[in-house]
């Protein structure tokens, strides 16, 4: 590879009890690329990615972010540097309407006294939301009306809205297309597109192998807490991906 | 690949199901929200009133008194909102309000329940008892992770007993007359200074939490604690301010009720706390959280005002009020479940 990775977790160890979830995961992204990580229930995926957000710490390993270690670093101190996760439960707030649903935890406050009284900016939150969903090329009936009276499709778009208009440089998505039906799934795959095309990188966990082959530019299998093996969706085939999920095909022993 | 093509039509398709959805859905006019419908109830009941004894009913002096009945329970019912809309409920407010009476009638005491000194007293004494009520409230929530029904259930009970072993079981009626004429009986052009009172603390609350981040935050905790937290909100110490703030504001009560009534009326609220969630769910705040305005607290807080104020005028049996709350309260619960049912499924 010519450039350093973007994130790289290398030989991550995690138990939980008697549980190993991870023996010894690796995981390698590159700057504006969009890799699968995909692995059968329990393989250790998202473990893997709650320990790069912050969330677990790991027991043994590296993770590092931009050539710097951030293993068990707060999920605030990840966050800030760029990083965001679309969980698979959207994590919105279904009464608010949408501007409030991308400023939630971040509200804008007006300049001066009203700012300092905890006076929301509201026109200015409304004015940017209205600019990032049309830079995503969201498509929101109503950007006033709470956020439950829009589709599946349409409440996963803001969700993952809200990760890439904070995230400068990584989103993850975990199952982002999990509950939703075809055409909500194209939409939220041409937004992983897009977010790739502003040059920002996206860890997609999936178990949908059309949607990975469909948006991926690398696949990463987990298996058993470890990586198995490292794919370019282009030079590979679902056959593939399957045997190394099921471990009828290995790449690697070990990265 | 052809994003540029997939994404229109999907987008479109979803549009137009999302504008089948709502025009067969439930649509309220945007000024008043949620409290639309219940305004018109409230307009209603007032024309009913007016048809039946106009002479009697539509003056200006039975609409003040109709608003001096109000005044307690409204500024009661400005905190119980806040809490309403983060999901939660406060049992505590009528036996907070008792505490607190007590509390600045014991400290006024000390001061010889006479003068501005004495009153002013009192009144920061009510405030500090009733928030420190409030305080407990929320630790025994965010800290001990007792369901609100409950915490403020056994606050319910703490506060009224704590009230009566101070004072014996005897009510306090030694108001410095300052605080009478002022607070109890006062009148700013023409306009009861309790009833003052009580709209600003409503103005002051609705301003809160329509336009900043606090009222936002109540709002997000309300709807989904579990994205407030992700979001990066710290959602235990904001829920600990708003029954922090919604005790305060009983305490407020307590006050106004002491020098309103020129008593502790120790057995005189055992059922606020009834009275001021029906008020506040009547004025379409959602018991389930994240929905809620400041305007249909004060529309449903005046609906049981105007029933027992107009049903006497006509010359019902004031009981009748407790009947038609009651119908409207159901009422009310069913449009919001109705609202809910209209929400797309996921």
């Amino acid at each position: 590879m010519t450039t350093t990775p973007l994130l790289e977790a290398r030989e991550v160890t995690k138990r939980f009890g008697a549980v190993e979830a991870l023996r010894g995961a690796s995981f390698q992204i590159f700057p504006g690329e969009v890799v699968a990580l995909m692995g059968d229930n329990g393989a250790g995926k998202s473990t893997l990615i709650k320990t790069i957000c912050g969330v677990n710490s790991p027991d043994g390993g590296e993770v590092r972010f931009e050539g710097r270690s951030i293993a068990g670093w707060h999920p605030k101190a990840v966050q800030a540097l760029g990083i965001e996760t679309v969980y698979q439960d959207l994590a919105l707030a279904p009464d608010l309407d949408t501007p409030a649903n991308l400023f939630l935890g971040r509200e804008r406050l007006k300049p001066g006294i009203l700012g300092a009284l905890g006076v929301l900016a509201k026109k200015s939150m409304r004015a940017e939301a209205s600019q990032v969903l049309k830079d995503l090329s969201v498509k929101i009936k109503d950007e006033t009306a709470p956020i439950s009276n829009l589709s599946g499709g349409q409440q996963q778009s803001v969700a993952v809205a809200r990760a890439v208009s904070w995230a400068d440089k990584l989103v993850i998505m975990d199952e982002p297309t999990a509950a939703l039906g075809v055409p909500q799934t194209q939409a939220v795959l041409a937004l992983i597109d897009r977010v790739r095309d502003s040059g920002r990188s996206v860890v997609l966990i999936s178990h949908s192998l059309p949607d990975v082959m469909q948006v991926a530019d690398r696949i990463e299998v987990l298996r058993l807490g470890r990586r198995v093996a490292q794919l370019v969706t282009r030079e590979t085939n679902e056959e593939q991906i399957v045997g190394a999920m099921t471990g009828a095909w290995t790449q690697e022993v070990a990265a | 690949m052809s994003t540029g093509t997939v994404t229109p039509t999907t987008d479109e398709q979803s549009l137009e199901a999302e504008n089948l959805r709502s025009r067969r859905g439930f649509r309220m006019p945007r000024l008043l929200g949620s409290a639309t419908d219940i305004t018109l109830i409230l307009i209603l009941i007032v024309v009913v009133f007016a048809v039946l004894d106009f002479q009697s009913f539509f003056t200006v002096q039975n609409f003040t008194q109709i608003l001096i009945n109000a005044a307690l329970l409204l500024v009661m019912a400005v905190g119980a909102t806040f809490v309403l809309i983060t999901g939660g409920v406060d049992l505590s407010v009528g036996s907070v309000l008792v505490f607190s009476g007590v509390i600045a009638g014991k400290v006024m005491e000390l001061f010889g329940s006479a003068g501005w000194g004495a009153s002013l007293a009192g009144i920061a004494a009510a405030l500090v008892a009733g928030t420190a009520w409030g305080i407990v409230n929320g630790l025994v929530i965010t800290k001990l992770h007792v369901p609100p029904l409950i915490a403020t259930l056994g606050s319910y009970g703490a506060a009224q007993g704590l009230a009566q072993i101070i004072t014996n079981g005897n009510d306090l009626k030694n108001v410095p007359i300052e605080l009478v004429d002022s607070i109890g009986f006062g009148r700013v052009f023409g306009i009861p200074i309790l009833v003052i009172i009580a709209l600003v603390v409503a103005a002051i609350g609705g301003l809160v939490l329509w336009a900043t981040r606090y009222g936002r935050r109540t709002y997000a905790v309300g709807s989904n604690a579990e994205a407030a937290r992700r979001a990066g909100i710290n959602v235990d110490r904001h829920l600990l301010k708003v029954y922090a703030f919604a005790g305060m504001l009983a305490g407020l009560a307590g006050i106004l009720s002491f020098a309103k009534f020129g008593t502790t009326t120790l057995a005189g609220h055992a059922t606020d706390n009834l009275n001021v969630i029906a008020a506040v769910v009547i004025g379409g705040t959602s018991l389930f959280g994240g929905v809620g305005t400041m305007i249909g607290t004060v529309v449903g807080t005046l609906i049981p005002a105007t029933l027992a104020n107009g049903l006497v005028i006509v010359g019902l049996n004031s009981f009748w009020r407790d009947f038609a709350v009651g119908v409207v309260l159901v009422a009310a619960v069913y449009l919001d479940q109705l609202r809910r049912r209209s929400r797309s499924p996921r």
